[in-house]
């Protein structure tokens, strides 16, 4: 017989809301997990209450999610807080006993959302939670078990309600990767360019991709290599690929307001070294995207990129408009060859073939495609 | 660059080069650094690797330590075997040379470990 389906609450990081949805599906087929929504998400809000077969699969899917902040077992929902304690009072003793042993410490963490509380106001929250049958003694850090208990008092931070929407308790069980962001913070890698990827955006793109241990990965257009890093943080072996020959040999004009000159040792490698992925990188190469130079049966498990728009990075690719053009012999050495312009929608056409040639079956392309929000609709992206 | 990265490199997008495939090297400056082993990627990537252009190159820049000239069966299990291949796929790094077309005899610069595959505007 199948085990029952138990409730949980996942809470949300209340940034990038629109990538939550394609991050949670890429990762639930990605480890092949199955998760139903108990209430249809709201999109506004900061939490999800879910349905899993198994908590090991809740935890592996938020042990790989930048979006979520935690997760928990949830004991308990109600619109108001008498409603949630009265809830919690009828909760089946032998679920929680397991959790209440002699042995085991504990904490209760109180949390109010979009409404500030004083510690004793907190406290008194605290207290009226006196009745649950815990018997371990208390422990503030890393307790074995961690009690939750969430007011959620809206989104709107300057003009909250007097009661919570909402109130939840729970079981505590994870945390996302929300550290991993500050880790791989642009403010102290140490080679960035002008238009490096924000490290949450790039391992939101690595998850979309579904870069797994041991996958190759490729970003064509690579600059100062952020998405590598993501992609390398989940165990990708990767590649690069960038017309830019300054770009890649670290030598435009540095990008930090008080920094005068590149360091000498600035390079995509570095950054890998920095944050102790050196064995997942590959290579990078000064390539023009449009004259690839990959084998014809090389095979990507993924490639993620950021193509230049002609706004803030130029759309170029090598070539002339002058006929019959060739190059001296006389200054082969010292040429540098003339640009021309790489129309976005060339450069999109390109990437969709490349990727169609490229990438394994069932291997993902993830990239940024501008649009003016006012003329955008989904039949755009078909033409 | 890497032999791995080699073996994956072709010219042929060059106007006049139907398969430029493999490229020549010529290194001036090989560094070999110890890189993690992971023997799964390592038997994941060998089917995709074109052991003889590996074997060669290996071989071109005196770089060889033992490297079988053939892949040996049942190589997922052959540890010794995988060790080797790491070694030649991921642990030497040519620092500066340079990636011959094998057609037109086109010379593509390796800088501090960063090929240069860039394309005058008359090659393309």
């Amino acid at each position: 017989m199948n085990k029952p389906w138990k409730k949980y609450l996942l809470w949300f990081a209340q940034e990038h809301i629109e990538f939550r949805f394609e991050e949670i599906d890429s990762l639930l087929s990605m480890f092949q997990i199955k998760m139903r929504h108990f209430k249809e998400p709201d999109n506004t809000a900061p939490y999800w209450i879910v349905e899993f077969e198994s908590e090991s699969d809740l935890k592996r899917l938020v042990s790989r999610s930048v979006s979520i902040r935690s997760c928990m077992e949830l004991w308990a929902h109600a619109k108001d807080i008498q409603s949630l304690h009265c809830q919690l009072q009828n909760f089946p003793k032998q679920l929680m006993e397991p959790y209440f042993q002699p042995h085991l410490s504990f904490k209760i963490e109180v949390e109010t959302f979009c409404r500030h509380f004083s510690q004793k106001e907190k406290i008194n929250k605290l207290e009226s939670f006196s009745y649950l049958p815990v018997q371990g003694p208390v422990k503030l850090k890393d307790p074995d078990v961690c009690l939750h208990y969430i007011e959620y008092y809206g989104t709107r931070a300057n003009d909250p309600p007097e009661n919570p929407y909402d109130v939840f308790f729970g079981r505590w069980i994870a945390n996302g990767l929300r550290q991993l962001i500050r880790k791989l913070s642009l403010k102290t890698r140490k080679f960035i360019g002008n238009t490096s990827m924000d490290p949450q955006l790039s391992l939101l793109m690595a998850n979309q991709a579904q870069v797994k241990d041991g996958d190759i990965v490729l970003d064509p257009f690579v600059g100062s290599g952020s998405l590598l890093v993501a992609a390398a943080e989940f165990g990708g072996f990767v590649l690069g690929g960038d017309i830019d020959y300054l770009m890649l040999h670290a030598r435009t004009r540095p990008s930090r307001i008080k920094q005068k000159e590149r360091a000498a040792d600035e390079s995509i490698k570095a950054n890998m070294e920095q944050y102790n992925l050196q064995h997942k990188y590959l290579d990078v190469l000064i390539n023009d995207f449009a004259s690839s130079f990959w084998r014809d049966d090389v095979e990507f498990d993924s490639i993620i990129t950021d193509p230049p728009y002609g706004i803030r990075e130029a759309t170029e690719r090598v070539g002339t408009s002058k006929e019959n053009f060739t190059v001296s012999e006389k200054h082969l050495p010292t040429h540098i060859p003339a640009k021309i312009e790489y129309g976005i929608s060339s450069i999109y056409n390109d990437l969709l073939k490349f990727a169609a040639k490229h990438l394994r079956l069932g291997g993902r392309l993830v990239c940024w495609f501008p649009v003016f929000r006012e003329d955008y609709s989904e039949a755009v992206n078909k033409s | 660059m890497k032999l791995l990265t080699h073996n994956m490199l072709t010219s042929k997008c060059m106007k006049v080069v139907t398969v430029g495939y493999p490229l020549g090297i010529n290194a001036s400056d090989v560094r070999v650094s110890e890189v993690d082993f992971n023997p799964d990627f390592v038997a994941k990537i060998i089917p995709k690797v074109d052991w003889n252009v590996l074997y060669n190159a290996a071989q071109s820049i005196g770089q060889l330590e033992g490297l079988p000239k053939d892949v040996v069966e049942n190589y997922e299990n052959d540890h010794e075997f995988l060790k080797k291949a790491h070694h030649a796929l991921l642990e030497i790094d040519i620092i500066n040379g340079e990636l011959i077309c094998p057609e037109t005899g086109r010379k593509f610069p390796i800088n501090n470990g960063i090929p240069n595959l860039l394309l005058n505007e008359d090659e393309v």
